[in-house]
């Protein structure tokens, strides 16, 4: 916005007396504008004319797209009971198993990476943990821990684990490093030693926010665990892709309709525990 | 306050008798819990392979280093697939994120009885399942390809823009929209003139945001066949060729790294 000397604005509602009002864009800048415009438009060109779809394989995938989306209507939790029931079972078990484990070693990171507990070394460390397990993807680690670990669910926990200490060390330690320091500061000055500066001092202004992001990760976590299946990570992803395999698309519905109804109820769950804990 | 008496006086406690009790069964039960998950993980495992995991990593690492740069020639066209992916589709999700925002905010709602309950199942819906499902779905569908990936991306991103959108609709000020209402602008007025521009650096913040997101979430659409840089990804994986598969994991680091630089930067602009 740019300023006006005294006397201009007048001048200038002068020469808009008479004319229409126009609504201000969103970007000032007319050149600026344009550019990215036309700078856009040629992109969208460009994208959509490299993208090849076969028409004629799509209209004659609409009749399973309708068939799925009849299965809906009528899911097939029965005749693969036993596959649905243990690949849940797994990805419940992985969500638990990792949620406590990546919690329980995302506390100490975090206050090593929160700048106002911890010394600089310390600091870098953790927060270069943090970025690492920030920028890779569940399913990449997922990849190499199975190629490493082999199949099965203990991939998928480590996975989950690795993903819950960026998540969790990241905002747990910008939670500290907001935190009140006066109360902190008493807690000192009444002799304590460290571990008490940290029991009196630091844990009881972030214990509200720890129990929210946790009960947030598990969320997170478990809906993670959907997926891990498909690089043979364990869970209920491998039943998934077995049933689209097979194009049972009851059977997929039905695990569809698991996932959902499960996410849903964390996020009730959560939702009311974070209400009274904060 | 909860005291202990003892014959050499009250000592103050944190917790009475039964609040220490609650507390420790609620740990006992959570520890329990735990350990029956790890057993449960530990059945599944095959603790030979465990053991054997440090050489086997070191060897997958000793083959897998130096990358081969030459492969790169391969990578330029999957990248700008991988591009496509996440731009177009969340500009799809964005168009249909936009109009299930407005039905599922409160103050715009046209039904709060019939429609909004829908709206807010569909951003439920599409939110709570990962778009490498969605992906395998739509594969099944419509045949592997870019095009699947795109449609993927695009449903798996209307939930949360819309949800993010809705709220921010519901934070908007009233005052203008009275206004607005009080110069006898009808109801689709009233919405370009009062609602949308209090709302368009926030869309404008999601939009990026969850491009963001799209990017790193495209990069492996391509593991169950959605194209994009991940299907050179799993054809490398499945054939060994571990120095391409590490210059395919450095490309898709750098991805990432460039979108959350470019998303913030915008972001911060825009803010």
């Amino acid at each position: 916005m740019r300023a006006y000397a005294e006397g201009e604005t007048h001048r200038e509602l002068d020469d808009l007396l008479g004319t229409t009002w126009r609504r201000p864009p969103l970007v000032q800048r007319a050149w600026l504008r344009w550019t990215l415009l036309i700078g856009f438009a040629v992109y969208l060109v460009a994208a959509i004319a490299s993208v090849e779809v076969n028409w004629t394989r799509v209209y004659e995938g609409l009749d399973r797209g309708a068939a799925f989306v009849m299965a809906f209507a009528r899911p097939d939790f029965v005749s693969r009971a036993d596959a649905i029931w243990n690949g849940m079972l797994e990805s419940i078990v992985m969500t638990v198993a990792s949620s406590v484990v990546g919690i329980l070693i995302s506390i100490p990171i975090a206050l090593g990476a929160a700048r106002n507990i911890a010394p600089l070394p310390v600091y870098l460390i953790c927060r270069g943990i943090i970025a690492v397990s920030r920028a890779l993807q569940e399913i990449i680690v997922a990849i190499l821990l199975v190629a490493i670990f082999g199949f099965g669910p203990l991939a998928g926990f480590l996975t989950l684990s690795f993903a819950t200490i960026g998540f969790l060390s990241k905002l747990l330690a910008e939670d500290i490093e907001s935190m009140d320091k006066s109360q902190a500061e008493a807690i000192r000055a009444t002799g304590a030693r460290w571990s008490q500066w940290i029991d009196y001092g630091v844990k009881p202004q972030v214990i509200p926010r720890l129990i929210g992001l946790s009960i947030y990760r598990v969320d997170i976590n478990f809906r993670e665990s959907a997926i891990l299946g498909l690089v043979g990570a364990g869970g209920i992803g491998a039943t998934l892709n077995t049933a689209f395999d097979r194009y049972e698309y009851d059977t997929a519905a039905a695990i569809l309709l698991l996932i959902i109804g499960i996410v849903m109820a964390l996020e009730y769950i959560s939702g009311v525990i974070r209400a009274r804990v904060q | 306050m909860p005291v202990l008496e003892t014959a050499e006086g009250p000592i103050w406690r944190l917790r009475n008798r039964r609040e220490t009790l609650t507390r420790w069964f609620v740990w006992f039960l959570g520890i329990a819990i735990f350990l029956w998950c790890w057993q449960q993980i530990s059945d599944a495992t095959t603790w030979f392979f465990v053991w054997d995991a440090p050489s086997i990593a070191g060897d997958i690492l000793g083959r897998a280093t130096p990358p081969r740069w030459s492969y790169m020639d391969n990578l330029w066209a999957p990248i700008w697939d991988t591009l496509n992916i996440a731009t177009l589709g969340t500009i799809a999700a964005l168009i249909m994120a936009v109009p299930i925002a407005f039905l599922a905010a409160r103050n715009t709602t046209p039904s709060a009885l019939f429609i909004r309950p829908i709206a807010l199942l569909i951003i439920v819906a599409t939110r709570s399942i990962n778009s490498l499902i969605w992906a395998l779905l739509l594969i099944a569908i419509i045949g592997p390809g870019v095009f699947a990936g795109i449609v993927a991306i695009a449903i798996r991103s209307i939930g949360f823009c819309a949800k993010l959108l809705y709220e921010a609709i519901e934070e908007i000020d009233h005052s203008q929209v009275e206004a607005i209402t009080a110069t006898g602008a009808s109801r689709w007025q009233v919405m370009v003139y009062g609602i949308v521009p209090q709302i368009m650096p926030a869309f404008a913040g999601i939009a990026v945001f969850r491009w963001d997101i799209n990017i790193r979430e495209s990069t492996v659409l391509g593991l169950v066949g959605a194209g994009g840089i991940g299907l050179q990804l799993q054809a490398s994986l499945n054939t060994l060729a571990w120095p391409q598969v590490s210059l395919i994991l450095l490309v898709i680091l750098a991805a990432v790294v460039i979108s959350e630089w470019v998303s913030a930067k915008v972001r911060g602009a825009i803010i």
